[in-house]
């Protein structure tokens, strides 16, 4: 019985940083378009930054949460673990299509090009691909305990393939340099725009937790009624 | 009896299946010869010449071929129930994977071995102390994504739709060595002198030591019972 009153605590505090996540959204939207000045040479475009980078870098640590909590699934064989690293692998997955999507929108106005093989958004492609499969495999085993092994194995392995696949994409960037408008590293960002930027940051966190909380505490409701 | 004496003793048991019957073999040999056979009109041949395909080509070839044969590594323990004779006999589960990984590797580098002349005829590349090279370094990768692949093979067989899981998890996992071979063996052909592949050649070695490493430490997990 106290499990469940768990579930029903934790769907309540997800819903609850959800909404508070949602009202300082709906602030970052205000202080992004109408308070930090447009940048000079990307104009409006560039102001996707202020979503694009906070998705990319939350969905980066949602996938190595994965894996160091599978790690810790396989040390430990407690379910809550699995539950989080499920919901965890879930919410890292919207935040990839967040970055996926806002990518190109910023790349074609800038760089002239939907997408370019930089290794940085290779890796996170790459990441979203396999965690499609990881979410897949999930759903193709029907007993739970297997389902958890399993799951670990391949969330320790993706966090594993991280630093090879950074290393040969970054290998095969500088082998065939293309040309790119602009670079993606930026200068020093002005204060007005680190400001809003942190900010962004900060709002990410907060709905990633808020997400991972509800689909924690749902994975956890299921596994009580199972 | 000791992990490395049971290992080879399964993997031997799983050379002589395969020998015995030689369908497995023979269809994933056939698998890569169509492959390269589909590259080669896969181009306008007017406008892409085949040497400059050839190494992207090469190795794609055997990525699929390897994908394709490690998909059906454990295919037999599934159809006759022999997985519960394997974790009944005396021996660890590192000893199981082992034998495992050998016997595919085997597979593997039999399936290159033919691959390798079969490319070499159809994308007339000059045989030269390069192609030697080349073999290494398909040995290589193998050696690495081959531990990988015995590992998910493991679980992947006791999933639905088990054809299609393993390739979409494998073929992430061969970005890093195709990737590094395909720069390589483009230097390689192209004349490019050894030292220029010598920090290609060290990270697929990495990557050998890291995924042999970890497939013996996470394999175990995928056998509980």
């Amino acid at each position: 019985m106290t499990d469940s009153h768990d579930s029903d605590r934790l769907i309540r505090v997800g819903k609850w940083l959800t909404g508070i996540g949602l009202v300082a959204m709906a602030g970052l939207y205000y202080l992004a378009l109408v308070v930090t000045p447009a940048e000079r040479w990307q104009g409006a475009a560039q102001k996707i930054l202020y979503i694009h980078a906070p998705a990319a870098l939350t969905a980066l640590a949602a996938f190595g949460i994965v894996g160091i909590v599978s790690l810790g699934y396989l040390f430990l064989k407690d379910p809550r673990l699995d539950a989080f690293a499920e919901a965890s692998a879930e919410v890292g997955l919207a935040f990839g299509a967040i970055m996926l999507t806002t990518g190109p929108m910023w790349g074609r106005p800038v760089w002239g090009s939907w997408w370019q093989w930089e290794p940085r958004l290779t890796l996170t492609l790459l990441l979203v691909l396999l965690f499609i499969g990881y979410r897949a495999m999930r759903t193709a085993i029907d007993d739970p305990e297997e389902r958890a092994r399993y799951s670990a194995v391949i969330g320790i392995m993706a966090l594993v393939l991280v630093p090879f696949v950074h290393l040969s994409v970054y290998l095969f960037r500088t082998i065939h340099p293309q040309p790119v408008i602009l670079k993606p590293s930026r200068p020093t960002l002005p204060w007005e725009m680190l400001r809003t930027f942190l900010f962004a940051m900060a709002v990410f966190a907060i709905q990633y937790a808020g997400f991972v909380a509800l689909r924690y505490g749902i994975g956890r409701r299921r596994a009580e009624a199972a | 009896m000791s992990v490395i004496r049971a290992g080879l003793a399964i993997a031997a048991k799983d050379v002589r299946v395969e020998l015995a019957s030689k369908t497995a073999l023979a269809t994933a040999i056939t698998f890569a010869a169509l492959v390269l056979v589909i590259f080669n009109f896969a181009r306008d041949p007017a406008e892409v010449k085949l040497e400059v395909l050839a190494p992207s080509v090469l190795w794609v070839t055997s990525a699929f071929a390897g994908v394709v044969a490690l998909n059906r590594s454990f295919a037999m323990e599934r159809e006759r129930g022999a997985m519960e004779g394997l974790l009944l006999a005396p021996v660890s589960r590192s000893a199981i994977y082992l034998g495992k990984y050998l016997a595919n590797l085997a597979f593997v580098l039999v399936v290159n071995a033919v691959l390798l002349p079969l490319f070499i005829v159809f994308f007339n590349v000059a045989p030269g102390s390069a192609l030697g090279w080349i073999a290494l370094l398909l040995v290589l990768a193998a050696t690495g994504y081959v531990a990988i692949g015995t590992v998910l093979a493991a679980m992947t067989v006791r999933t639905r739709f088990a054809d299609l899981m393993m390739p979409v998890l494998l073929l992430s996992f061969l970005i890093p060595p195709v990737l590094v071979g395909v720069l390589a063996t483009t230097r390689l052909l192209g004349g490019r002198p050894i030292s220029e592949i010598a920090g290609l050649v060290q990270i697929l070695v990495l990557y050998d030591v890291v995924f042999v490493t970890l497939g013996f430490m996470l394999f175990p997990a995928t056998m509980d019972e």
